[in-house]
C-alpha cells in the first residue's frame, strides 16, 4: 500500500514541476498562485520625461503597482511583497535568476521595461514560469502617455489569458449612477470609471433623474433612462462627444433599455395605459418592432450574444418571473419555476447562463441559471441587492447592493460589489459616492 | 448551583416577556394604519382642496383599488369636475423590496389603475397625465413594512 503511494507521488511531482502553470479558474479562490510582478525597469531619461508630463514619480513601479491591484482583486492570484525581491528590474527582465524567485516561492514572475520614445509610452513585458524556468510570454507595444493606467490593465489581460486559457476582464470600464442625498431626494448622474476605480468622470450634472446606464458592445455609446423635462424615455449618449439624444420618443415611458450584441439596435419597455411590453428600435433607420403583446408586465429584456433569442421578465403568470423567446418574439417559454420571484435577467457573454435577482423570504438573492432554467446556483443573499451585469469574459459578476435603515429611516447606503461565477471572492468595488445599476464594458483593446 | 440556576431561568423569563410586550406593542401601532398590507393612515396624506386627499395606496405588488381609495378617487373626480381648468398628473410609486425596472412598470399600472377609475367618474384622459417613478421617490425612507406601504402609491398632482 504504501509502496504504491510512493509510486504515484513519484510520478506525479516531476510531472507537475516541468509543465507550465495553469490556473484552474472554475474553482474558486481557495489557492492563489504565488506571483511576483517585478517593477518595470525604466531609463533615468524616460522616468524624467514620464514624470514631467504624467506627474508619476517612477512609471514604471506604478505600472507594476496597477497590474499587482488586478491580480490580487481578482482572487485567482497572490502576489507576493516586492520587499522581498532580491534581483534589480531591468536585470530580472533580461534574465531572471530562478533560484531567487522560487526562494520567495513565486510561481509566476512578471517584468518589463518602459520607455519614452517619440513623445510616446513603450512597453515590453515577460512573464516567466518560475519553476520551470521558462519564458511564457513575451509582448511589446506602445501607446500615448496618457494612456498609462491601461498599459497595466493590458498587460493584466494578457497574464491573465496566458496562466488562465481565458480572456481577462482589466482592460474594461464600468458605467454607473452616482448617488448623492437623502432617500427621498436622491440626486443621481451617470458617471463613469476604470474597472479598478480610477479614472472617475461625471457624464450628467444630477439636475434630472437618471437610471439604468448599459454599454454598447462598441464603448462608445451608452444608453440610459433620464427623467429630463419629467419625461421618462431611453436616451443614447456618446462618451467621447458627450452628445445625447433620445431614441425611445414614444407617447409614454420607455424604459429598461439594452444593446443588441451587435450594437445596432436597442430593446426595451415601453408603458402605456397600465402595460409594458418590450419593443426594438434599429439605430440606422428608426424602425421600431413590437416583441412581446401581452397585458401584463414585460420588462428587462437581454439578448443572447448571438443575437437569436432574449430573456426577459414578466409578471404574466401572476407573478414576477423570467422567461425566453426567439428575437422575432415568438416560442415564449418560462424558465425560473424555483421559489420566489425572479427579474433583471442578464444573458452570460459566453451564452451558456442567465444572472437574475431573485426574491425569497424577504432576501434578495444574485444568482445564475442555465438558459432552460435548470442548474440555479444563488451566488449571494442579502438585505437588498439588485442587477448583476457581466464581466466581458463572463468570470464576474457586478451588482448594486442597498443597506437597511434603522428605525428613523436612517444608515442607507448603496453600494457596487462583485462576485465571481463560483461564488467566491464577493468585495466591494469602491466608489466616490454611492453607487447602483454598474454595467461592464467589454474590452476596450482587442 | 441552585441559586443560580433559579436566578438564570427568572432571568429568562423576564426576557421572555420583555420580548412578548414588544412584540404586542409592535402590533398594536402598525394595525392601526394598516390593512392587510395596505397603508391606511394619514401620515403623509396632502389635501388636493378641503377634504380631497391627494393620495391612494397600494397592497405589495398590487394595482388593485380599495375601497378606500374609490372613496378617495371619487372625491378627487368631484373636485377636478368643479375645476375644470385644472389638469392633473398622477404619480405612480412602489416599494424599495423590488427590482428597479419592474417597479417603473408597476408604478405606471398603479397611477393608471388610478386614472381608469377617474375616467369613469366623467374626467377626460386629455386632464390626467401620468408617471411613474418607481422606487425612486419615496416619502418614508424606513424599511420597515410600515414605510413600505406608505411607498406604495399613486399621488395625484395639480399640473397647472
Amino acid at each position: 500500500m504504501l509502496l504504491r503511494y510512493l509510486f504515484i507521488l513519484l510520478v506525479i511531482i516531476p510531472a507537475k514541476a516541468f509543465a507550465l502553470i495553469e490556473v484552474d479558474i472554475t474553482r474558486g479562490n481557495l489557492n492563489p498562485l504565488p506571483v511576483a510582478v517585478s517593477p518595470l525597469s525604466i531609463d533615468n531619461k524616460s522616468k524624467e520625461n514620464f514624470r514631467k508630463i504624467l506627474k508619476q514619480e517612477d512609471l514604471g513601479s506604478e505600472i507594476s503597482i496597477i497590474v499587482e491591484n488586478n491580480l490580487r482583486q481578482s482572487g485567482l492570484f497572490n502576489p507576493l511583497d516586492k520587499d522581498a525581491f532580491l534581483q534589480e528590474p531591468d536585470v530580472a527582465n533580461l534574465k531572471p535568476r530562478f533560484e531567487d524567485w522560487n526562494l520567495i516561492k513565486a510561481q509566476a514572475l512578471v517584468t518589463g521595461k518602459v520607455t519614452f520614445v517619440d513623445e510616446k509610452l513603450r512597453v515590453e513585458f515577460r512573464l516567466w514560469d518560475v519553476l520551470a524556468g521558462k519564458e511564457m510570454m513575451a509582448l511589446a507595444f506602445t501607446t500615448v502617455p496618457s494612456n498609462w493606467r491601461r498599459v497595466g490593465h493590458i498587460i493584466t489581460d494578457k497574464v491573465y489569458e496566458r496562466l488562465t486559457g481565458e480572456k481577462g476582464y482589466f482592460d474594461t470600464r464600468i458605467i454607473y449612477i452616482a448617488e448623492e442625498g437623502p432617500k427621498t431626494k436622491r440626486i443621481k448622474k451617470l458617471a463613469i470609471m476604470d474597472q479598478d476605480g480610477f479614472n472617475n468622470k461625471y457624464l450628467t450634472l444630477g439636475n434630472e433623474l437618471v437610471l439604468t446606464p448599459r454599454f454598447s458592445p462598441t464603448n462608445q455609446m451608452v444608453t440610459y433612462l433620464s427623467y429630463f423635462r419629467n419625461l421618462p424615455r431611453v436616451y443614447l449618449l456618446d462618451i467621447e462627444t458627450g452628445m445625447q439624444e433620445v431614441v425611445g420618443d414614444f407617447p409614454g415611458m420607455t424604459f429598461a433599455p439594452r444593446f443588441s450584441p451587435d450594437g445596432k439596435k436597442i430593446i426595451m419597455s415601453f408603458a402605456k395605459d397600465g402595460n409594458s411590453d418590450i419593443y426594438t428600435m434599429d439605430l440606422e433607420n428608426r424602425i421600431v418592432e413590437r416583441i412581446t403583446n401581452h397585458p401584463s408586465i414585460d420588462t428587462s429584456p437581454s439578448y443572447s450574444p448571438d443575437g437569436k433569442r432574449i430573456t426577459f421578465n414578466s409578471d404574466r403568470s401572476g407573478y414576477q418571473q423570467i422567461y425566453v423567446m426567439d428575437s422575432n418574439g415568438k416560442n415564449v417559454k418560462r424558465i425560473s419555476f424555483g421559489n420566489g420571484l425572479y427579474g433583471t435577467p442578464v444573458w452570460s457573454p459566453r451564452g451558456d447562463l442567465i444572472a437574475f435577482t431573485k426574491l425569497h423570504k424577504g432576501k434578495f438573492y444574485i444568482g445564475v441559471m442555465r438558459t432552460d432554467g435548470k442548474g440555479e446556483r444563488l451566488l449571494t443573499e442579502n438585505f437588498y441587492q439588485e442587477a448583476p451585469s457581466w464581466s466581458p469574459n463572463g468570470r464576474v459578476l457586478i451588482f448594486y447592493r442597498e443597506t437597511k435603515t434603522n428605525s428613523k429611516g436612517e444608515g442607507f447606503s448603496a453600494k457596487l460589489w462583485s462576485i465571481d461565477l463560483t461564488g467566491y471572492n464577493e468585495k466591494m468595488v469602491e466608489t466616490e459616492t454611492d453607487a447602483s445599476d454598474p454595467s461592464w464594458s467589454s474590452l476596450l483593446s482587442n | 448551583m441552585n441559586l443560580s440556576k433559579i436566578l438564570k431561568n427568572a432571568f429568562l423569563i423576564i426576557l421572555a416577556s420583555l420580548v412578548l410586550t414588544a412584540c404586542a406593542t409592535k402590533k398594536t401601532s402598525t394595525s392601526g394604519q394598516m390593512q392587510g398590507d395596505t397603508y391606511t393612515g394619514t401620515d403623509t396624506v396632502k389635501e388636493l382642496a378641503k377634504g380631497v386627499p391627494d393620495r391612494v395606496f397600494f397592497a405589495t405588488n398590487e394595482t388593485v383599488l380599495t375601497t378606500a381609495s374609490r372613496e378617495t378617487l371619487r372625491k378627487q373626480a368631484g373636485w377636478l369636475r368643479k375645476n375644470s381648468d385644472i389638469n392633473v398628473v398622477l404619480e405612480g410609486h412602489a416599494d424599495e423590496r423590488g427590482t428597479r425596472e419592474y417597479n417603473l412598470a408597476l408604478g405606471e399600472r398603479r397611477a393608471n389603475s388610478a386614472k381608469d377609475y377617474l375616467m369613469t367618474y366623467g374626467i377626460s384622459s386629455d386632464r390626467i397625465s401620468v408617471l411613474s417613478y418607481g422606487k425612486e421617490r419615496p416619502v418614508d425612507s424606513g424599511s420597515s413594512p410600515l414605510a413600505w406601504s406608505k411607498n406604495r402609491r399613486s399621488v395625484t398632482v395639480k399640473a397647472n
